[in-house]
């Protein structure tokens, strides 16, 4: 029978582990992700579980043993937040490359430095080529939910992918929240039992696991990643659908709010999107047509079905919890694969960025509301006053980011200065003798 | 490996299913120098045999029949080692016009 329970989101994972009841979970405590192998570690002891579970020196080793337990041929799962998924780095490729179904929790918090424990999403954003699935949660009750679908995607044979079910740092991880949750034995019965593929402990079928892979199957071998990824959106949906004809919360690739007819999107992932309906729903009782959107996978990115959602909008506000050092305009990952995304599918209307809440700093609705606003003036004049905004930094307020963001307008892209230098020679061009 | 697989052909994971399947996978490819046995002067000893780092030297009926061309390397520890002198060292460059050996 579903309980309803008062949970912070990261009790409502470790429930979710309890029910998933992994082979082996190997971790190592990093804050705010702590009281998810916390309350773990309590199960073991109390026997609630059969998991093994490896208290390991590091996030390296963490990961390792996932590694080996997963191609041992166990159900397998850890969690970790910021530096402990920077320090995991090498091997989280090597999870996604050897094809290694499990799945970790990632509770979002900044990457230092400066060091920093509050909610950003630089860290799952720094491991988002590594081949995982990735899967956001706006609250406690989703970061459960994604959590036991987790299991189902990243094992279906069509797939084999590892699994990062996010959720932001603090704000849902330690907050306590009305949290359903669902029957143990209907949690088994949905996640079914595991099924290893080339499994190292089946003696009887001798395998080699990380050969080396030179110039002539290495590629092939990144191919059939990336095979996996395309089947991947499929599922994840598949898995949705059943989902909520189980349990009643039925998921998708992403989330809309009043977006049917708005003339003005936002595009925001996780606990924030919470914040956003508020001001959608203020800024519609005052007349502008608002409306939101909030990916929950984030890879695969599905960028055909978001650019299909968003067909008819006059403007898109992309916000971002984290910069891409570096890429264009300094502007956050979300908006980038937004924009690419837009030009693909020939979405033809201003796509700003506002970049927000780094290091977990507050975003206000005042903030969302203004963000809306120039967005959707955007839209209304086919022009952007500026290109990527830090949402609430103090300096920007009249200075020189917007002197570097120059205005843009649709269909009249202009080169700035510095771009007609480049295209003049700029004292680089290859002379031929 | 007589042909290279598609990404649809191949198991996930670069796993390998196949126990001792490494004599599949040519390595010879790297070979400068190529070892030439004189029969008139090997001994049998198989010195050569013992030390070869990539069991290339063949061998049928406790005598030493010939180099597997396509994994050994041209290291020419078999050559040091053969107290016959039997084994020379002969520059790949000397076989160019035979036809290159294809498994």
């Amino acid at each position: 029978m579903t309980r309803v329970m008062a949970l912070d989101g990261n009790s409502a994972v470790a429930q979710a582990m309890r029910q998933i009841n992994p082979d082996v979970v190997a971790a190592y405590p990093i804050t705010p992700q702590t009281s998810i192998v916390q309350d773990f570690a309590q199960f073991v002891a109390d026997g609630l579980v059969d998991s093994e579970f490896i208290a390991v020196e590091s996030e390296h080793s963490a990961m390792s043993a996932c590694i080996g337990a997963a191609a041992a041929g166990g159900r397998t799962m850890t969690a970790t937040s910021s530096q402990g998924l920077a320090l995991m780095w090498e091997v989280v490729y090597i999870a996604a490359s050897l094809r290694l179904p499990m799945v970790m929790p990632v509770v979002n918090r900044a990457l230092s430095g400066p060091i920093n424990i509050h909610c950003d999403h630089s860290d799952s954003m720094g491991a988002r080529d590594a081949g995982w699935i990735q899967l956001f949660s706006e609250n406690a009750q989703e970061a459960y939910d994604n959590t036991i679908q987790a299991v189902r995607i990243a094992e279906h044979m069509d797939v084999r992918l590892p699994v990062m079910v996010m959720q932001d740092g603090f704000i849902t991880s330690h907050a306590v929240e009305r949290v359903e949750i669902y029957d143990d034995e209907a949690v088994r019965e949905f996640i079914g039992p595991y099924k290893p593929l080339y499994p190292l402990l089946d003696v009887d079928h001798p395998v080699t696991y990380g050969p080396l892979d030179f110039y002539d199957y290495y590629f092939e071998h990144k191919r059939q990643q990336v095979e996996a990824l395309r089947h991947a959106k499929g599922v994840i949906e598949e898995v949705g659908r059943e989902f909520g004809q189980k349990f009643g919360r039925r998921y998708g690739l992403f989330e809309t709010y009043r977006l049917a007819d708005a003339e003005v999107a936002l595009v925001v992932l996780a606990s924030t999107a919470g914040t956003a309906r508020v001001v959608v729903d203020k800024l519609r009782a005052e007349g502008i047509r608002a409306g939101l959107l909030k990916p929950r996978v984030f890879r695969p990115f599905p960028a055909e079905e978001i650019i299909a959602a968003l067909n008819g909008v006059h403007a898109v506000a992309v916000m971002d919890r984290s910069i891409a050092f570096g890429a264009m305009h300094n502007g956050g990952p979300l908006w980038l694969e937004i924009l690419a995304a837009a030009k693909l599918y020939r979405l033809d209307v201003p796509i700003v960025n506002y970049v927000f809440g780094l290091g977990g700093r507050d975003v206000t609705p005042e903030q969302i509301e203004r963000a809306v606003r120039e967005t959707w003036k955007a839209g209304m004049l086919g022009k952007a006053e500026r290109i990527v905004t830090y949402l609430g930094v103090r300096g920007d307020e009249n200075g020189r980011a917007e002197m570097e963001n120059r205005a843009v307008a649709l269909g009249d892209f202009r080169l700035g200065p510095l771009a007609a230098d480049a295209s003049a020679g700029n004292g680089h061009e290859l002379v031929e003798a | 490996m007589s042909k290279l697989m598609t990404w649809q052909e191949l198991p996930i994971g670069g796993v390998i299913v196949q126990a001792g399947n490494s004599v599949e996978y040519v390595t010879g490819g790297w070979r400068t120098f190529r070892p030439v046995i004189d029969f008139e002067r090997c001994t049998h000893c198989l010195l050569c045999w013992l030390y070869c780092p990539d069991v290339s030297m063949q061998t049928a009926g406790g005598k030493l029949t010939g180099v597997d061309l396509l994994h050994c390397k041209g290291c020419g520890i078999c050559s040091e080692v053969c107290p016959a002198h039997a084994i020379s060292m002969v520059a790949e460059s000397e076989f160019a016009a035979e036809k290159e050996v294809v498994p």
